[in-house]
């Protein structure tokens, strides 16, 4: 099924749940509502025309003013695939977690959160999965400001290059 | 001597262990030598290498994301490169399209030949380790010729690849596939067939394919599982569709399907058919550039897309969101390793220890991949 078929299907069965549906000359892609992204998930998997069994790739994007979370799904038995975008707000971004229908979800929500601090509700093991536990600020979001120490470990180094040389003073 | 204490116990594997295949930390409960769980600890060697795509720019990633997986660095620098073309709607040029096959093919039978022969070393083989490297540096010595690197290799850039075949090298390399075939089979001959060594691998960490694709294992190990599926074959990219060669897949010979195996006998079996792409695309190379002119200042149109490649640890899904400035707006890497790391803790339960080792070793993971 093309893309956009699916995302027709969508709309049909979900109607105003599914917000939008945006079509570009690259990957199109469809925004759901976060509360009904369980359900969204769940039909995509389970509906025999669709069969989205693997859930390839999720991640998150910080856009300044909302925060998104991108999941391609893919169907190894049709060979199609289909994006799913959530928009959320950055402050206190909040979602339900997709790990119920698909594991690999686990992981790669995991590190949306560690990277981009957004909680996934009903997670079963919400902590950090790249950065140290006691790490501060989400490292992806674009107002992040890197520390200037960790533990008293610097994390700025001065260039000798530059020291020596005495046009940059 | 008093009583005997029967309690179990929190073990650390890692992350300084010769058999993690990188710096990875196992939190492993073990009730004697049977483990109840081992929880993975990733993220020693996280670089923010997506940060720094939003820092350098679109050329100047090229050679950061050798470091995703520096053992099999072209397939990296060809995710970004084909992700990058398809934003800007660049054509490579086909004898570019042939360089990065012949490079990138060479470079899995490199990145499988360390894979199977760290397995053995990691179940106690400590000879055919040395036979497996013995092969690989002459990959590496041929790679060298080709890119002047040996590892982190740089080689391809956005539209094409940055340096065309040297004089010579074409017969070079044939001759090298005409003594690397041979060397398969006394490969198998040396440890696949071994008893103590099948006995070790059959019918430990046994993925069902339901399991597989849930978990988004990809490559060796979701074709293991009995599944025809290469991303090469099914969704073709580059100039895959000029050559033939057969997808492996496990079918249990040993133990059961999708067991430790399988995953190590469809690495051995993927190396011959490299070999025979790697003959085709030296034999039909054609003429002419092979590097697309591409803007120094290079700002694709806003928009997104995401390509997937296999890579030798399987399909390797980069994600890309451009604001048509020069640098990305947000890079993202969905590699096989993670996807893999994420099953070990369901796969340890009720495991022995030493055959965590060999599940790592199977399931062929790269820690760098896993933290990025």
């Amino acid at each position: 099924m093309e893309a956009l078929a699916i995302y027709q299907r969508l709309t049909e069965q979900f109607g105003g749940r599914v917000l939008e549906t945006v079509t570009q000359k690259l990957d199109s892609f469809c925004v759901i509502d976060p509360a009904a992204i369980v359900e969204v998930g769940r039909f995509m998997h389970d509906d025999p025309a669709l069969a989205m069994d693997c859930l390839s790739n999720q991640s998150g994007v910080d856009y300044k003013d909302r925060i998104e979370v991108v999941c391609h799904l893919f169907s190894y038995q049709h060979r199609h695939g289909a994006v799913l975008k959530i928009k959320l707000p950055r402050d206190n971004p909040r979602v339900p977690t997709l790990e119920g229908v698909w594991k690999s979800a686990n992981w790669m929500e995991r590190e949306i959160f560690d990277l981009l601090g957004v909680t996934f509700e009903g997670h079963s093991d919400m902590r950090r999965i790249l950065l140290p536990e006691d790490w501060e600020g989400y490292p992806l979001r674009k107002d992040f400001v890197e520390a200037a120490e960790y533990h008293g470990i610097s994390t700025v180094r001065e260039s000798p290059i530059i020291r020596l040389d005495p046009k940059h003073k | 001597m008093s009583t005997l204490r029967t309690e179990e116990m929190t073990l650390n594997m890692g992350p300084q262990h010769p058999s993690t295949h990188g710096v990875l930390r196992f939190v492993v409960r073990a009730d004697g030598e049977v483990m109840r769980e081992a929880v993975p600890d990733v993220g020693y060697l996280h670089r923010s290498i997506e940060k720094i795509a939003e820092k350098v720019g679109y050329h100047g990633f090229m050679p950061y994301t050798d470091r995703v997986d520096y053992v099999c660095a072209m397939f990296t620098n060809q995710g970004w490169g084909m992700a990058c073309e398809k934003l800007a709607g660049i054509e490579v040029p086909k004898r570019g399209e042939y360089c990065r096959v012949i490079a990138a093919e060479f470079n899995r039978i490199a990145s499988h030949l360390l894979s199977v022969g760290t397995m053995a070393m990691d179940i106690g083989a400590m000879t055919p380790f040395t036979h497996a490297i013995r092969e690989r540096e002459m990959i590496n010595d041929l790679i060298e010729e080709l890119c002047g690197a040996r590892l982190t290799f740089n080689y391809m850039r956005i539209g094409g690849v940055a340096f065309d075949l040297p004089p010579g090298w074409r017969e070079k390399a044939l001759a090298y596939l005409d003594h690397f075939d041979p060397i398969l089979e006394e490969y198998n001959a040396l440890i696949s067939y071994n008893k103590i060594y099948i006995e070790r691998l059959a019918n430990v960490g046994v993925i069902t394919l339901e399991e597989a694709i849930n978990y988004n294992l990809v490559g060796p190990n979701l074709r293991a599982c009995g599944f025809k599926w290469d991303a090469r074959r099914d969704i073709p990219y580059s100039v895959y569709p000029d050559f033939e060669f057969e997808v492996p897949i496990g079918n249990g010979q040993w133990g059961q399907l999708g067991d430790a195996m399988d995953r190590y006998m469809v690495r051995i079996r993927e190396m011959a058919e490299s070999s025979k792409i790697l003959r085709q695309a030296l034999k039909q190379l054609p003429a002419g550039s092979v590097l697309a002119k591409v803007a120094r200042n290079f700002k694709p149109p806003a928009g997104e897309c995401q390509i997937r490649v296999e890579s030798a640890r399987g399909d390797m899904g980069w994600y890309v969101v451009s604001d048509g400035t020069a640098y990305p707006w947000r890079v993202h890497v969905r590699t096989g390793s993670f996807a893999a790391m994420g099953i070990t803790q369901k796969l340890s339960r009720g495991l022995m220890i030493a055959d965590l080792v060999t599940l790592i070793a199977s399931l062929d993971v790269i820690a760098p991949e896993i933290d990025r």
